[in-house]
């Protein structure tokens, strides 16, 4: 499209329109930019009043994040001259670090969990929703409606017997009980949001397919999965997010091996100190994964809009 | 390519009898038209036959052997859709190779490659072999998906109203190039439309369907000249055939409840007197609608025609179609 058409929109409208949103996303994005900030500020700047919107930037949060330290007298500071630039950050404040922290574990807690989750959550939803939308399936609205109920409940309504489930079963605290969990839960939306993708796509494609000499399975490999792309696309994304902030199920059922981020964040408030800047490099840092798989994905969500090579 | 044969074919979706004890055989080689308005079984006769639906009774021989239990695949049959003709994700070239690179065919890509050339020239998209399915005018897809279904040497094309969706002109061409296809390749065809003047130019045989029941197979000037019904008088022929009480003439036969005047049925200059209410002149023939005893009548005069709207004219049958009270013919 170029130019300005005679039924669209006028060039000023577009001006507004434009003002309009970059405003809005500023006024949302405002508390991301802050924390974002706050991770590079040293603690005092941290909480400091007025708030501090120019400040020298430090990467104190970071390490702090990263490591455990203890405090120790000027002389074992004297002796033990600090070795590389984090060490120095930390030196100049007193302490010594005496490890790394568990971030770098619960984060790829996080990531093998929410990943997992959403890859087993969007293969069995996809061929799930291929199911109910070209078979005829006994009981297929109650089906349907059965599957969607698994999600009518605030998690804390089955938290109880879950947490007695996975006793039992030996899943708490473990990778596999999460994923198992998070997918449980994504479940039901896939195959909602699937299904409708799916039902869009016409069966004579398929059909097509099978006549030019090709398997279902291969119909459905080479004909339905790359038109469910867009679909697809935006179920992980919504699978990936809810398993990466869930936080209720988190709690309640991992505490060490399994933990996942955002249990674990909270607990850096109370280390040593209100450590701000710690905590908003955690955020930072955990906001990372799903921003990286949207915008990888997007060029298939806007793929949508030219779907199909419909000859009407 | 091979004889194909239904038998007693019947289909039915709930209350609807989609086709109704269909028997058929498609010559070796022959180019079989079905024609029929909307809903009259067309497209289900394709899918039964292509084995996408299986029928409720009766059977389908592709080569004398009956491929009831055949999948799809194992029918060896090539069709084109009347709609979602190509594969939106694919380029043009992919489409087009998409049957020969089947687990069935698995043919070499350099034969791949020569085949796709070949049809592309054949119906002239040569130049749109690497733009996207999506890329193309509503002709170009047709003519691809068409060419998807050339790329093949299956032992039956099957072909739903694949030009009903093109512009006149395009109609026209791909009329043509489809019966030069259909007589270099020696290929056997069916052929589904609504569409006469594609029935009319290209079948080697017309089937008329009506509401599931195949009522007339023939030669397109069999079923033209020798119609069984009324109803299949009605299909064939432009402009449609005039339909009148059977009495408004002399010399019906006995039982005749209408009589069926095709324009060329009527002579002019003698019989009864009509008058003349429009002329209607379309550069290669001249319509001219006239009113006898209060029934429109249209036939065809001569293009510069001295006739003006009021004049009367004689006008009285000749070769005329007589029809009973339930519309078969009587001969
Ligand atoms: N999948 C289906 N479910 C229910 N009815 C169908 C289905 N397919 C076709 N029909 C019915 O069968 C009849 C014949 O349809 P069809 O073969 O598509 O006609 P045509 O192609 O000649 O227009 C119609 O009455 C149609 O409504
Ligand atoms: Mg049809």
């Amino acid at each position: 499209m170029s130019g300005a058409s005679v039924t669209g929109p006028s060039r000023r409208l577009k001006w507004a329109a434009g003002i309009l949103v970059v405003g809005y996303a500023l006024i949302t994005l405002m508390p991301l930019l802050w924390i974002m900030a706050t991770g590079f500020k040293t603690s005092p700047d941290s909480i400091a009043y007025p708030p501090k919107v120019i400040f020298a930037p430090s990467l104190e949060g970071y390490v702090n994040l990263f490591t455990t330290q203890t405090r120790q007298t000027a002389d074992y500071l004297a002796a033990n001259p600090p070795q590389t630039w984090y060490e120095k950050i930390v030196h100049d404040r007193g302490m010594v670090i005496t490890g790394t922290s568990r971030f770098g574990e619960r984060f790829m807690n996080s990531v093998i969990i929410g990943f997992g989750s959403t890859f087993l959550s969007v293969v069995l939803g996809t061929l799930a929703a291929y199911a109910f939308s070209r078979y005829r399936i006994p009981l297929k609205d109650d089906l349907m409606f059965f599957i969607l109920s698994t999600r009518m409940m605030p998690p804390v309504a089955v938290a109880i017997p879950i947490f007695l489930m996975f006793r039992n079963l030996g899943l708490s605290d473990t990778h596999a009980g999460m994923i198992l969990l998070y997918t449980a839960v994504n479940l039901s939306l896939a195959v909602w949001l699937l299904k409708g993708f799916i039902d869009e796509i016409p069966r004579e494609y398929e059909e097509a397919a099978l006549i030019d000499g090709y398997t279902r399975f291969q119909a459905f490999t080479k004909v339905v999965l790359p038109q469910a792309a867009t679909g697809i696309a935006s179920t992980a994304i919504f699978c990936l997010i809810f398993a990466w902030n869930e936080y209720a199920f988190a709690v309640l059922l991992t505490s060490g091996t399994a933990q996942t981020a955002p249990p674990f964040i909270p607990t850096i408030i109370g280390v040593g100190g209100r450590d701000w800047p710690a905590v908003a490099a955690g955020a930072t840092i955990f906001l990372v994964p799903v921003v990286v798989f949207t915008v990888l994905l997007r060029k298939h969500l806007l793929r949508g809009i030219t779907f199909g090579a419909v000859r009407k | 390519m091979a004889e194909v044969t239904l038998h007693e074919v019947s289909k039915r979706y709930g209350a609807t009898v989609a086709l109704d004890r269909v028997s058929l055989t498609i010559a070796d080689g022959a180019f079989v038209v079905l024609l029929g308005p909307t809903g009259a079984g067309k497209t289900t006769t394709l899918r039964l036959i292509s084995g996408l639906e299986a029928p409720d009774g009766g059977d389908i021989l592709i080569g004398g052997r009956s491929v009831l239990r055949d999948t799809p695949a194992q029918r060896d049959v090539a069709m084109v859709f009347q709609q979602y003709s190509l594969y939106p994700h694919m380029s043009v070239r992919d489409n087009l190779a998409f049957p020969l690179r089947s687990p069935v065919l698995r043919t070499p890509e350099d034969e791949i490659a020569r085949k796709v050339r070949e049809v592309a020239e054949v119906l002239r998209i040569e130049g749109k072999l690497d733009n996207k399915a999506t890329a193309l005018s509503g002709g170009e897809m047709q003519r691809v998906s068409i060419g998807r279904a050339l790329v093949r040497d299956p032992q039956l094309f099957l072909m739903d109203e694949p030009l009903s969706s093109l512009d006149a002109k395009l109609r026209a061409d791909l009329r043509v190039e489809l019966k030069r296809i259909h007589a270099t390749l020696g290929a056997t065809l069916l052929y589904v439309t609504h569409d006469q003047i594609e029935a009319m130019t290209m079948a080697t045989e017309i089937g008329v369907l009506d509401q599931g029941r195949l009522v007339q197979f023939g030669t397109p000037r069999e079923v033209y000249e020798s119609p069984v019904s009324l109803y299949v008088a009605a299909r064939l022929g432009l402009p449609r055939i005039n339909t009148l009480p059977a009495g408004l003439f002399a010399g019906a036969p006995a039982g005749a409840k209408t009589i069926g005047l095709r324009p060329e049925h009527i002579r002019q200059g003698e019989g009864r007197p009509a008058q003349v209410l429009r002329i209607e002149p379309l550069g290669d023939q001249t319509r001219l609608h006239l009113r006898l005893d209060g029934h429109d009548i249209v036939t065809l005069t001569d293009v510069h025609t001295d006739l003006e709207p009021g004049d009367s004219i004689a006008i009285e049958p000749r070769n005329a179609l007589y029809f009973d009270a339930t519309g078969a013919r009587i001969v």
